[in-house]
């Protein structure tokens, strides 16, 4: 599954995809940076409430297919200026991050 | 300059996790026990004790430090230092409204007692203090600039609550020019800024007994100059 056809299936918001035809291969979901730094696999989907812009480097880092902020968390505009630069894909959406898991991983099946 | 021995991290009885025993006349107590001469009072999103604790200080000779250990919106801990009791004071009457109101379950947390200078209760705290506040770390360290305060990391070498096990890494902005630790040998972790080693005691024989003096030019007989003189090299990353 791309990043497209995870836009397309659910109704989250594109806050900035510059690489919609990233292939999605996994799930990750976690907010402390310096933990998802270790554990995170390239390709993955992953889910956070966390919107510092240390959420770039770290994506880039991963080499995660997208982040996707759950709960309504938006990130500001430093972190969707740096996302770009790295072509970063960052999707935000209001559900929690349980429920916007189960959904992603249903999509995977 | 002068070297003072320094502890800048101390909870007392008005966080819910700091002991009974903690009371600001106990902590200025133990303090002079332990050759400290610099202290400040840093409890979870709170300054209240911190009149209680100028005043107790004065009886040891201690240059007291108005202060909080504030919970940013990311659960990063920031210890925050004044110059003055009143920039406190105003400071956390502002955080006020930033907070969340969750009830303090005395059972599971601990008491949050506000003390007067005689170590007697003049009020308890009733929403759970150490909370993460509404402020993320950017709007933190410009809030605490704008009442003339410092702030910096709190025990980044630490897991819980510390600025790298949460972002990983220093964030470009806010830029920190200190760092705190609990243990001096993790001084690498601070990537060449200055540090702080404090205690965060939270019972009264964890506080500092030995370390580093922190070099001020300041007279040691003159509290008001210490403290200026403290917070001055703070902003200015000049220890």
């Amino acid at each position: 599954m791309t990043v497209e056809t995870l836009l397309q299936n659910l109704p989250w918001k594109a806050v900035s995809v510059t690489d919609p035809g990233r292939e999605i291969t996994g799930g990750y979901a976690g907010d402390l940076l310096s933990w998802v730094m270790g554990r995170a696999e390239s390709g993955d989907c992953w889910l956070t409430i966390m919107s510092n812009i240390n959420v770039v480097a770290v994506a880039q880092l991963t080499d995660v297919a997208c982040v996707v902020f759950t709960e309504g968390v938006m990130p500001d505009e430093s972190v969707i200026a740096a996302a770009k630069q790295h072509d970063i894909n960052l999707i935000a959406c209001d559900e929690p991050t349980f429920a916007a898991g189960s959904k992603v991983a249903e999509l995977l099946r | 300059m002068t070297a003072f021995a320094y502890d800048l991290h101390v909870h007392s009885c008005l966080s819910p996790c700091g002991d009974d025993d903690m009371t600001p006349c106990n902590i200025a107590g133990m303090a002079h026990l332990n050759g400290l001469e610099i202290v400040a009072l840093t409890d979870h999103n709170a300054s209240r004790n911190c009149p209680a604790f100028f005043r107790a200080c004065e009886t040891y000779g201690i240059v007291p430090v108005a202060g909080m250990e504030l919970t940013t919106a990311e659960d990063i801990h920031l210890v925050c230092l004044f110059e003055t009791l009143e920039q406190a004071l105003a400071f956390e009457e502002a955080l006020q409204p930033m907070r969340m109101q969750i009830k303090n379950r005395k059972g599971i947390y601990g008491e949050q007692r506000i003390l007067n200078e005689n170590d007697v209760c003049i009020g308890e705290e009733p929403f759970f203090l150490p909370a993460a506040t509404m402020l993320d770390l950017e709007t933190a360290a410009k809030r605490v600039a704008q009442y003339g305060g410092v702030c910096y990391p709190a025990h980044i070498d630490r897991e819980a609550n510390g600025l790298l096990a949460i972002l990983g890494a220093f964030p470009p902005e806010p830029v920190f020019l200190c760092a705190e630790l609990r243990e001096a040998e993790h001084r690498e972790l601070a990537e060449g800024r200055k540090i702080l080693v404090c205690s965060d005691a939270h019972r009264l024989w964890e506080l500092k007994e030995e370390g580093e003096p922190i070099e001020l030019d300041a007279p040691k007989d003159d509290p008001a100059a210490v403290r200026k003189a403290l917070i001055d090299a703070l902003k200015r990353g000049r220890l």
